[in-house]
């Protein structure tokens, strides 16, 4: 049986990989639902409105736009916009060289991956640094994230001690704590020497016009202290409606992405430093970036939008644990990424039209999202966009034969009698290919056609 | 890029004129997301305690019990903020080397920082720092450990309620326990890029 692109990637991953993936999603997911269940009564309510929030949001952008536009150049904040990956890139490039600056320290920021930034500030003759941990190993390593909120998920300390020698990092040792040390040595003098802090936002509040930043390792921090100069990259979406609905947000980021109560470092920035404060940006600028996402609001799966980026549908996903995030070919990868990379292609979604395919529907994603997104439902909606688009289909065989049976009651009543011979025939021994591929892993089940509608008769009479 | 305002701003109006009906933002209680179990009736100095341990922090509240500990993790040149330095003079006076400007070119050779914090929330155990009360964001951010001075007074109850307090402050962050990671196969490290002990010191 042909296999779908993320099944072969999946077949073809390592099993400590594999084992690393599993387990860490795993045990992230129990973490999360313990951490929830005993705080509150009823966590589900509180999903639930953080989901309906976030769609007004969703659904009031033409006016929520413009208005944090004006609060943000209140707090004398600089306001770009981006339609485009490359416009964004852009912005960033004049806002650098108009302060003649060359080094960029990045932290909190996927969109930054998104409009691949790194790559066009190099070729600019830029110097651009990761400073999360994970994020900082994968740059070194030349390799991708693969998860939401753990990038190197994917990688053994073993991987990593090996990346570091070969690094000038120090003698090989693979201890996480010598890890994190050696990285800490390394990143605090290139803080010091960064002229701009690049990140992204958590959220966005239209009543105060404030940026909030979430992070663990304090390197958002790190970044607001040493530099002079700070641009955010902020997809549109980001947006939430008042300070107090925070309260809510925050909450439920923290349990769901990394099942704490509340991130190590909650930043709250609403402008350049204050006038006594020695450290921090003098200028700060806020790039809001569509690339897409407006095409994805004139969808009919515009609730993808509400997503916070906490990683709760990846670790809970059957999917996600045995593929992994590469699979995904994306920089959103699970089951967020299966509906949103796909979208933001545009006019090139059937590039990745398959990942929607890539799922069980199990639901389990739509019940751990702190938004509640009804990804399953995203999915189908996504599958007949493919369909109807005309998008071809490997891995799936093909229907005709079955839609002409299902669609006349004669041909179906022969078939559910006739598919009775099956039952006599050595099927693991047939010369069929795809049976014999399905079959390798699987038992086929005695042929009880008909049985249901002999049962209904008997009732009904 | 120049017209990208008016560009992004046309196509999001586009993608939602056709919708009949717009969602309607929810009315809820703001201390919806507080955890009651663990805050009602408490004793909000005990409550921060015992929070801010949870998450690797301590409560201290006396100046000798600060020495004590700084003597005993060999935490011997520090930074302190000025204003806060002439009462802990005595007390850190001798055997400590401890300076009242931080000098960003030398910031491996402060072990502990004490800075002035704007309050904490009891139900986290979290400590609530910002521009106006943070004498250097690099002092209180780079060196191993972090002292932050709080009033008894300050400590807030919950997060709806600071979230409230936030102000007109251009930075105020939030910190809860100390910096860490858990990148490297989901093992817990403290101190990433910053502190690895966050201590709070709560006077009167």
């Amino acid at each position: 049986m042909a296999h779908q692109l993320i099944d072969t990637f999946a077949t073809r991953l390592r099993p400590e990989t594999k084992a690393a993936v599993y387990d860490g999603s795993k045990k992230g997911h129990e973490k999360r639902t313990k951490l929830l269940f005993d705080n509150y009564a009823k966590p589900d309510d509180l999903r639930k409105l953080a989901g309906k929030i976030k769609q007004h949001v969703i659904e009031n952008l033409d006016t929520y736009l413009p208005a944090t536009e004006e609060r943000l150049k209140e707090n004398g904040i600089n306001v770009h916009w981006a339609s485009t990956a490359e416009a964004a890139c852009n912005h960033v490039l004049e806002i650098m060289r108009a302060r003649g600056a060359k080094r960029v320290v990045k932290a909190k920021t996927m969109v930054s991956e998104e409009i691949e930034l790194e790559a066009f500030l190099n070729k600019h003759d830029i110097e651009c640094l990761e400073t999360d941990l994970g994020e900082f190993i994968v740059q070194l390593d030349h390799d991708k994230p693969s998860h939401i909120v753990k990038p190197i998920i994917h990688k053994s300390r073993r991987e990593i001690a090996e990346l570091f020698e070969k690094n000038g990092l120090g003698a090989y040792d693979d201890e996480p704590q010598v890890i994190t040390r050696r990285a800490r040595e390394f990143l605090r003098k290139k803080y010091l020497e960064g002229d701009v802090a690049i990140t992204g936002a958590n959220f966005v509040i239209a009543e105060s016009g404030r940026i909030v930043l979430v992070t663990n390792e304090g390197n958002s921090r790190f970044c607001l202290a040493a530099t002079s100069c700070h641009i955010a990259i902020v997809g549109i979406e980001k947006i939430l409606p008042r300070d107090r609905d925070l309260a809510l947000l925050l909450n439920l980021l923290g349990r769901s992405g990394t099942a704490q109560e509340l991130t190590v470092y909650t930043e709250f920035i609403s402008g350049a430093k204050a006038s006594t404060q020695p450290d921090g940006p003098q200028a700060m600028h806020v790039i809001f970036v569509d690339n897409g996402r407006t095409d994805v609001l004139a969808s009919d799966c515009k609730e993808i939008l509400r997503c916070i980026r906490c990683g709760a549908c990846l670790n809970v996903c059957p999917v996600y644990r045995q593929a992994s995030g590469h699979a995904y070919r994306s920089v959103y990868p699970g089951p967020v990424g299966a509906v949103l990379s796909p979208l933001l292609l545009g006019k090139n979604f059937p590039q990745k039209a398959d990942l929607p395919k890539a799922s069980s529907l199990c639901g389990a994603c739509n019940e751990v999202c702190p938004v509640d997104i009804p990804i399953p439902d995203l999915l189908l909606r996504l599958r007949a966009k493919a369909k109807q688009e005309g998008v071809p289909s490997p891995g799936t065989p093909p229907m005709g034969g079955w839609a002409v049976m299902a669609s006349q009651p004669a041909a179906w009543k022969a078939a559910l009698v006739a598919g009775k011979l099956i039952n006599f025939m050595p099927t693991k021994l047939l010369p069929v290919p795809p049976l014999r591929a399905w079959e390798k892993t699987r038992d086929l089940p005695e042929w009880r056609g008909g049985a249901f509608r002999s049962w209904l008769k008997k009732h009904n009479s | 890029m120049a017209n990208d305002r008016e560009l992004i701003l046309k196509r999001v109006k586009d993608a939602l004129d056709p919708l009949p009906e717009r969602a309607a933002l929810p009315d809820y209680a703001g201390d919806l997301a507080v955890m009651r179990k663990i805050t009602a009736g408490r004793d909000l100095l005990e409550l921060f305690s015992e929070r801010i341990k949870l998450v690797n922090g301590s409560v201290i509240t006396s100046k000798e019990q600060l020495r004590d500990r700084l003597i005993e993790g060999k935490w011997m040149h520090g930074y302190c903020d000025p204003a806060l330095w002439p009462a802990l003079a005595a007390t850190l006076g001798t055997g400590f080397t401890v300076e009242t400007e931080f000098d960003r070119t030398r910031i491996d050779d402060y072990s502990f920082a004490i800075t002035r914090a704007a309050g904490a929330v009891a139900e986290t155990g979290t400590i609530i720092l910002s521009d106006a009360s943070t004498t250097y964001r690099l002092a209180a951010l780079t060196p191993w450990v972090h002292i932050a001075v709080v009033s008894k007074s300050e400590i807030l109850s919950d997060l709806s309620i600071a979230v409230a307090a936030l102000g007109k402050d251009p930075n105020v962050i939030w910190c809860t326990g100390s910096s860490s990671t858990a990148d490297v196969e989901g093992i817990l490290i403290r101190g990433v890029h910053g502190p690895g002990v966050q201590i709070a010191l709560v006077i009167d």
